[in-house]
């Protein structure tokens, strides 16, 4: 009788090394490949704007503390959580998100289309201790955030790291990418104009934490979770051309 | 341990510990202000540690040729204590971080004790710090048994250990300060990551010099698995951790992929991360300690190959069953559901080939817990592959994604499964590497034993009530057609759960901590019996197949 082929596949090791290798490989290329060629994948957004430092910034902090694992940013369509949170989302929402924060657990509701929905007090207020604006929460308090100063110093090099991943910031954006973390939370400050002018008159500029005098992490944190799938309105488009 | 290096070992371990040492100091001192700084003086800290231990021994005889007529164990040896020391820290920090999901307030008013940072902590603490070193140890003695050779080397295996422990460390201690790149189960930054990358090379070299010497014609079942975990692993780390540091002196990086490329390599390699560190490395250990221990050879040759290739090939297809219904092209999940459900063939031939394998020892597996940890593994495992089969149908995964349903099917596969072979292969293997005749007490094996058992059994079943609930919760609608709860409704529902899922993950840390005194204990036996002149320091000539 002929021996089994596997036996001889066996007595190989540099053999068996190159089939691990080429049986695991396929799948991969297979899923992954495409996805960075096929234009479909991600749907284009023309009003889609960058981050500004301070949000760039306030998402780090939101990384930072793991904030994740605990709230999706990936809206479903389906029709309970549609309703329940808003316009499911699309690829093109997080096309300038190294890495995306879509999230894998809804021990917290989702967050996708937070920004807007409270204001500043409320988040404030939340992130200090939880359970004052709601009593049955279990997420825990992040009062360091309202004392520990912003570091703003190395924003530049976040922006041109994040530029040679492919968000498009621009030289300009890049220079000025202190100035503008300051001025976005200094409303009557002579550098909150430039953030305007670079990121669109829309942007927030507040004192987010109730304070312009003090840059915290409070501010960064509370100008991005107000600025969550606000970038575009392209998913409010579609839901409503979907309705129609 | 320096005593069994050569003098030339010693001195290639000197310059490797220079090298740390300048590493460690390079990014402390670019890292200065930085988070980066502090990682670089835990770097420092060990390579100076390491140096002292290495030149404390330098002087110390060489040791004779005769050590070459046996297998090398010390590695193992504190590969196995180090496993038990990342699985009380592990599971410690499960407990806590458990617990404060039923009481938040239950922590300290710091950054570093809060839910976000803690989790990491966990999730890498009993995958990479238990699971990993328990690979490793493991894989260098069934290596050498199989292969019937001795490691090529004294240095590169406690490279290996020491290394990746040194990887372990950073982690653990870069999340507790804030440091992580929000990619699951891939958390580390980028330094960490090059330096995974150093030691685990080095790793799969060392396994390929160890079978390139192997006196045995073929190749033995473990050694597939263990293989296909460490060259998959690599090949999973350095794809989905590309990534661009902000600077050099800096711990951040932004990664190189964005929105759904990113979302689609996170669950290429987070779910293959389950695949091929948390099944195929634990499947390699199940391979050769449960019919060694069991006394039977392995069921069915031709099963081990269809489920060997089957999930080698199957698994890498699966991890888009992660993003159903998200942002991701249909037909990408439509693949992912696809090869998921195709994956209960192999897992499934794997689970009863094990199963089967126990055949004529059930006897035993009635009366020896070590064997019953392993019997115990295989039904988790089956039970596990099955429900994440069924997990992967989009239907299914539109109720159960986002709730506790999840967390509790990788609790079924990460306790029931990976655990249990762990334990139950350390039960068999510590005796036989520290030379005693068994472990100091196996009626603390028995009390493990049903410790982990009942542990587990709470957890998921605590899991499966929440998950369910949840995800009907969030989609009950009003007669009138509006949705009939809020989120915080279904929150206050999980309460009872979530103190059961602690209660559950309290047995399951007590049992590991029972297990840590046995383990003490038969080394402290084995020590005696040196002292005694009994057994021990016999020099034992390499027998085959042991």
């Amino acid at each position: 009788m002929k021996e089994f082929f596997h036996r001889r596949i066996e007595r190989n090791g540099i053999g068996f090394v190159l089939a691990i290798v080429g049986d695991a490989s396929i799948g991969g290329l297979v899923e992954i490949a495409p996805l960075f060629t096929i234009h479909e994948t991600v749907e284009d957004a023309p009003d889609m704007r960058l981050y500004t430092p301070l949000e760039l910034a306030g998402r780090n902090i939101y990384i930072r503390e793991g904030c994740y694992a605990c709230h999706s940013q990936m809206i479903r369509p389906l029709r309970d959580e549609v309703e329940r949170y808003g316009p499911y989302s699309l690829a093109g929402e997080s096309k300038y998100d190294p890495p995306k924060l879509w999230g894998s657990k809804r021990t917290g509701p989702d967050l996708a289309r937070l920004g807007g929905k409270y204001s500043d007090a409320w988040h404030v207020a939340h992130l200090m201790n939880p359970r004052d604006v709601v009593p049955e929460s279990v997420m825990p308090r992040y009062g360091w955030l309202k004392t520990n100063a912003l570091r703003i110093d190395d924003l530049g090099e976040h922006l041109s790291a994040q530029r040679k991943v492919g968000v498009p910031y621009t030289d300009e954006m890049i220079a000025n990418a202190t100035a503008d973390a300051r001025g976005q939370a200094n409303p009557d400050g002579n550098e909150a104009a430039g953030v305007g002018e670079r990121y669109g008159e829309k942007t927030n500029v507040r004192a987010f934490d109730g304070n312009p005098g003090l840059l915290t992490e409070m501010d960064a944190l509370v100008a991005y979770l107000q600025i969550v799938g606000q970038l575009t309105a392209a998913a409010h488009q579609e839901t409503a051309a979907k309705e129609e | 341990m320096i005593g069994q290096l050569t003098v030339s070992e010693r001195q290639s371990a000197l310059i490797i510990l220079l090298f740390i040492v300048l590493w460690g100091l390079s990014m402390a001192i670019a890292g200065h202000g930085d988070l980066l700084g502090p990682q670089g003086w835990i770097v420092l800290l060990a390579g100076v540690l390491g140096l002292f231990g290495v030149m404390s021994g330098y002087y110390a005889p060489e040791p004779g040729a005769d050590r070459l007529t046996r297998y090398y164990d010390d590695p193992s040896k504190v590969g196995i204590i180090l496993a038990m020391i990342w699985a009380v820290i592990g599971m410690f920090v499960g407990v806590w971080v458990a617990t404060l999901l039923a009481y938040p307030d239950l922590t300290f008013d710091a950054g570093w004790a809060s839910f976000g940072r803690l989790r990491p902590v966990h999730t890498s603490g009993v995958i990479f710090g238990f699971g990993g070193n328990a690979l490793i140890a493991t894989s260098f003695y069934v290596m050498q048994r199989t292969c019937r050779t001795r490691l090529p080397d004294q240095l590169t295996p406690w490279f290996v250990l020491l290394g990746y422990n040194l990887f372990c460390l950073l982690a653990a201690s870069g999340y507790l300060m804030g440091i992580t790149q929000s990619k699951e189960y891939a958390e580390p930054e980028w330094y960490a990551d090059i330096w995974l990358v150093i030691v685990w090379v080095t790793y799969f070299v060392l396994y390929l010099r160890v079978l390139m010497r192997r006196k045995e014609p073929h190749i033995y079942v473990a050694n597939w698995y263990y293989m296909a975990f460490i060259l998959v692993v690599a090949i999973l780390h350095i794809v989905n951790n590309l990534a661009m540091p902000i600077s050099f002196g800096s711990a951040k990086s932004y990664s190189a992929f964005s929105g759904v490329q990113d979302a689609m390599t996170q669950w290429w390699y987070g779910h293959n991360a389950v695949a091929f560190f948390l099944t195929a490395g634990f499947l390699g250990m199940m391979y050769y300690f449960m019919p060694k221990r069991a006394g039977r050879p392995i069921y069915s040759y031709r099963l081990s190959i269809i489920s060997f290739w089957g999930i080698t090939f199957f698994y890498m297809w699966a991890g888009s069953h992660h993003l159903h219904y998200t942002a991701l092209p249909h037909w990408v999940q439509t693949l992912g559901m696809t090869f998921s459900v195709m994956l209960l063939v192999p897992s499934w031939a794997s689970a009863g080939n094990a199963l089967m394998t126990l055949n004529g020892a059930w006897h035993k597996v009635r009366d020896d817990a070590t064997l019953r940890f392993m019997m115990v593994a295989a039904v988790f495992y089956g039970l596990s592959t099955f429900e994440g089969s069924f997990m992967a149908i989009r239907a299914v995964n539109s109720l159960s994604h986002y709730t506790d349903w999840t967390v509790g099917h990788v609790h079924a596969g990460a306790l029931g499964w990976v655990a249990m072979i762990t334990f139950g292969s350390l039960y068999a293997l510590v005796p036989w590497m520290w030379k005693t005749e068994r472990m100091y007490s196996p009626r603390l094996i028995e009390v493990h034993f049903w410790l982990a058992l009942a542990g587990t059994v709470v957890y998921v079943f605590a899991m499966w009530n929440s998950g369910i609930i949840q995800g009907l919760m969030w989609r009950t609608y009003n007669d009138s057609g509006t949705l009939a709860y809020s989120f915080i409704d279904s929150l206050v529902a999980m309460h009872p759960y979530y103190i059961a899922r602690a209660f559950g993950g309290l047995l399951f840390l007590t049992g590991a901590v029972v297990c840590c005194i046995n383990v003490g204990m038969t080394i402290r036996m084995a020590r005696h019996a040196v002292k005694a002149g009994a057994g021990g320091d016999v020099p034992v000539l390499a027998p085959a197949g042991e």
